[in-house]
């Protein structure tokens, strides 16, 4: 490339054929030819239109999740099924995910003056704020790999279980004595090589169906007597000693006995589904980054005069992760 | 009429656009060898080259099948014995009898690569593929695409779909048999049939590798036409070739991802036991553990990309056919706006009829009403450049030519499977005609044989500027006669037996009483197919020998064309122009103009032309 720095207000393209450059270098009106109607080279248009395609494939995503949503009769409820946090903290609602969320905008932030120290030829000023974002970026995914763990090894969902839901009618979680009272009987087992204790209705085969449970929380806290109100969350407890799934019975106002049932399975699958696809761009931009934050050192796009036009259009992919982290925050946590 | 006779050498050099581009290139370092000069090149005539031809495989494997399932409809009793060579044990030999007999299962495999390998690989990338990496920094005046690297890779991601499907047609089970639609549960379920384990995962990632190389293509050809257009070359100078694939291009960018959606959820359920587009479901008497899931959602999003996918197809041809028409009619374009308004128009309209393909699927009949609606709405626009068209035709001196005459039957075989779409956009009537031959007719004709026809118009045109030699005549015209006809003999019977009522995809009507009387008919349409498959064997031949045999051009603009491409070397190189780029004084369409013949772009208004554009301001 040989533009010299007397050509810098001219933002030169930066092609395989170096034939370029004579764009923008003549009067004339912004669409007549051998002008850039945009004034923006190539690649940052190729970048706004890859991301418009990548918007239709997340737009693809986010429609299935509406349409399957809503064609179920419950759904879990977002303050109830994000409540954990790092360090055994229940019943925080979204308090985590706040923080992620916040971590990521903060790199769209650092990545912003990453791009205006690019403006200002400021290599070091560059290299300190993409390292930031990196950092930032870095931080997501770790956030992410932290939610994803403690949703799949802690709560027991996965792709194809889901033991959140919401309640369709209000009631009274049951003790031990009153299942028993109700006719039950009262089962001990070993599985794993700890006890499990279950009821079951008399003759009733012992299968995973026919098993009820006193309802108790994480901490083993037990919580039957406790009443609830129609469409109130509930998690059905993954036992980690025994290995089971315990869902509670409880009573309804008109006396009968109920086992909470499982949610529908969808959520899992759309929520890893979505939220992963989402990671994977995070991922690669991280990817992307770094192999642009060693390039910035090596002065190579120092040396193009073209204000670190890279710096830029790896920052529009970035907001546009961003961006999309909005939506999909919107219907997996608030919605 | 006087002809003028243009320097187009001294044109360019005194009136064009100095871009230095001799200090920039001593030599060509990304063509210096023979692999990065016709394999590896980022030359986009190259390129062309190389979807055009791949495409050109692709289409005799895909109609050979067509052939192959022909035969099985239009002579079920006979012996296929003949072919168990080619196809192994998919034709089963009754050890009695001799009978050679073709699997079930493979009949779908057929008719489902058939369909995947013509739509994606031949009418999508076979077709704008070749002709937009071609033309547009031809007709724009570029020296190569944005980015000729992208570029490359667009091909080379389609080359490696190709080399995935082709693998999937050997396996052991056979290629995916669920329809190129890849409908659940046949695409979600592995074990739903043959196809539907290794070959179906096969075909999502040939897909997905596809789409990677439409969106590359795509980037680069919108990039290109916006930000690289020669001075002078405002968007209204542009042909309409050149407004054709940039639609195209747009489209393709805004509906593949949503396919890619669809795939990656099928994946999903196949590989993870996910349940997006799975519900309650048996398969062999076994319960599956899906639930909840839809597979009309399935539909919705393959059909948002489906539906805009039939104009990715035919607007190239229209573009094509546009400027064919108006080249060899002597005559400018009739409507040069109204052209591309058509072509916005039907491109945003394609994105809002997607359903009229499922209106069999359980979808809401109210809701149909507003995709019956727009659906019709297209007929107007449509309408338009047909009369465009014609009137484009009228009154001119028309050289009848292979290449105006394939762009002709275009013309006539869009208005025949143009009219029969009226029939199927209305709900009511799509409902009875929906799962027979009348739908096969109707889409074969207006979006198969129709863009293969703007595809030949284009390949005869355009011959001369990607090999320097013309492609021998009468073979143009015997392959054009013989495809023209043969085509209606094909489709033309296959409405009728749509109307009473004969289903597609079924592999044999002896069953059925009362389709044993169109048995005849069956044999007549599979006849002529064959007779059609020998004459597209033709035009390859003719292809492959003009290439080195063909009569030479000896001038660079052999059709007295306007448009930039023919001010080229005649065998350009990378960088097309060898000097100075040259620069647009006027539109693509001055034929006829003021007495004489035609007026090339390059050409400065005189200022009498000045005058006139000066009072219409």
């Amino acid at each position: 490339m040989a533009h010299d720095t007397a050509h810098t207000d001219v933002i030169p393209e930066q092609g395989h054929l170096e034939h370029k450059d004579y764009m923008d270098s003549h009067d004339g009106p912004a669409w007549g030819g051998g002008k850039r109607p945009f004034k923006a080279s190539y690649g940052k248009l190729m970048m706004w239109y890859f991301l418009l395609s990548d918007a239709f494939t997340f737009a693809g995503f986010l429609i299935a999740y509406g349409a399957i949503r809503f064609s179920m009769p419950t759904w879990p409820v977002p303050d109830h099924v994000f409540s954990a946090f790092p360090g055994g903290f229940h019943g925080w609602p979204l308090i985590f995910v706040t923080v992620m969320t916040f971590v990521l905008i903060l790199s769209s932030v650092t990545m912003v003056r990453a791009v205006q120290e690019g403006h200002r030829r400021n290599k070091r000023g560059v290299m300190f704020w993409m390292a930031l974002t990196i950092i930032g970026g870095a931080a997501f995914l770790g956030c992410q790999a932290w939610e994803w763990n403690t949703m799949i090894n802690e709560e027991g969902v996965t792709v194809t279980k889901n033991p959140f839901s919401t309640h369709l009618q209000g009631g009274t979680y049951l003790t031990g004595a009153e299942i028993e009272g109700a006719g039950f009987e009262k089962v001990m087992t070993e599985t794993h090589g700890k006890t499990a204790t279950y009821y079951l209705e008399p003759g009733a085969e012992d299968i995973e169906e026919n098993r009820l449970f006193v309802k108790q929380n994480h901490q083993k806290e037990v919580l039957a007597g406790e009443s609830f109100k129609e469409e109130d969350p509930y998690l059905i407890t993954y036992n980690h000693d025994t290995h089971l799934y315990e869902p509670s019975a409880f009573k309804t106002p008109d006396g009968s006995i109920h086992k909470e049932a499982f949610g529908p399975i969808a959520f899992g699958s759309l929520f890893f589904f979505i939220t992963g696809f989402h990671g994977f761009h995070v991922f690669s931009g991280v990817v992307f980054l770094l192999i642009i934050l060693i390039n910035v050192a090596s002065g190579l796009y120092h040396n193009r005069s073209n204000n670190y036009e890279m710096v830029e259009k790896i920052g529009l992919y970035w907001h546009f992760v961003d961006l999309v982290w909005v939506f999909v925050f919107l219907v997996f946590y608030l919605l | 009429m006087s002809v003028v006779n243009y320097d187009e050498d001294v044109l360019i050099k005194e009136q064009g656009f100095d871009d230095h581009f001799h200090d920039h290139h001593h030599g060509d370092k990304y063509q210096s060898n023979f692999i990065t000069t016709y394999i590896f090149s980022q030359d986009h005539k190259i390129i062309g080259k190389q979807f055009l031809i791949t495409g050109m495989i692709w289409a005799i494997i895909g109609a050979g099948m067509s052939i192959i399932f022909r035969l099985q409809l239009g002579f079920p009793d006979d012996s296929l014995t003949w072919i168990k060579p080619l196809l192994g044990k998919w034709i089963t030999v009754n050890e009695t009898t001799g009978i050679g007999t073709l699997a079930p299962e493979f009949y779908y495999a057929l008719v489902t690569m058939h369909g995947t390998i013509l739509v994606f690989f031949v009418l999508t990338a076979g077709l704008s593929g070749t002709f937009s990496n071609l033309l547009i920094p031809l007709q724009i005046g570029a020296r190569d695409m944005a980015s000729p690297l992208l570029n490359m890779l667009s091909y080379w991601f389609f080359f490696i779909a190709g080399v995935v499907m082709f693998c999937s047609l050997f396996l052991s089970t056979g290629p995916f048999a669920g329809g190129w639609t890849a409908y659940p549960p046949l695409s979600a379920l592995p074990q739903a049939s043959d196809g539907s384990g290794a070959g179906m995962t096969m075909w999502v990632a040939s897909l997905v590798l596809f789409v990677v190389s439409v969106l590359l293509g795509g980037v680069n050809y919108i990039t290109t036409v916006l930000n690289l257009r020669t001075k002078g070359m405002t968007m209204w100078r542009m042909p309409l070739t050149i407004w054709a694939f940039l639609i195209t291009a747009i489209l393709g960018l805004l509906s593949f991802p949503v396919l890619v959606s669809a795939l990656l959820l099928v994946m999903c359920d196949r590989g993870l036991g996910t349940s997006f587009f799975l519900s309650e479901i048996f398969v062999g008497g076994e319960a599956l553990n899906h639930v909840g899931g839809s597979p009309v959602l399935y539909q919705h999003l393959f059909w948002f990309l489906g539906h805009p996918e039939v104009y990715i197809i035919i607007l190239p041809a229209m573009g094509l056919t546009s400027e064919v028409l108006s080249v060899h009619a002597r005559k400018p374009i009739f409507g040069y706006k109204a052209m591309v308004f058509s072509i916005l128009a039907i491109a945003f309209l394609s994105f809002i009829v997607w359903a009229h393909h499922m209106f069999m699927s359980g979808v809401n009949p109210f809701i149909s009403n507003f995709f019956v609606i727009f659906t019709l709405i297209i007929a107007v626009p449509s309408a338009v450049k047909v009369f465009n068209w014609i009137a484009t035709l009228y009154g001119g001196n028309i050289r009848f030519v292979s290449a105006m005459l394939f762009a002709m039957g275009f013309v006539s075989l869009f208005i025949s499977g143009g009219l029969t779409g009226i029939f199927l956009g209305n709900a009511a009537i799509d409902i009875q005609m929906h799962d027979t031959y009348f739908v096969v007719a109707h889409f074969h004709i207006v979006m198969g044989i129709a863009a293969f026809f703007g595809m030949f118009a284009g390949i005869y045109h355009w011959f001369p500027k990607m090999y320097g030699r013309f492609m021998n005549e009468t073979l143009g015209r015997i392959h054009f006669w013989g495809t023209m006809i043969g085509a209606y003999a094909i489709f033309w019977p296959m409405h009728y037996l749509g109307m009473a009522g004969v289903p597609r995809r079924y592999y044999r009507f002896d069953n059925f009483e009362t389709f044993s009387h169109f048995s005849q008919m069956n044999q007549f349409i599979t006849i002529a197919a064959i007779i059609v498959f020998f004459l597209q064997i033709l035009f390859v031949v003719n292809f492959f020998v003009s290439i080195w045999k063909g009569k030479r051009v000896t001038t660079k603009n052999p059709w007295g064309a306007t448009t930039l491409e023919w001010t080229t070397p005649i065998d350009a190189g990378h960088g097309n122009w060898p000097g100075n780029i040259p620069a647009v004084h006027r539109w693509a369409y001055d034929y006829g103009k003021d007495g004489v013949e035609f007026i090339p772009q390059i050409v400065p208004l005189t200022d009498e032309e000045k005058e006139n554009e000066a009072d219409l301001h």
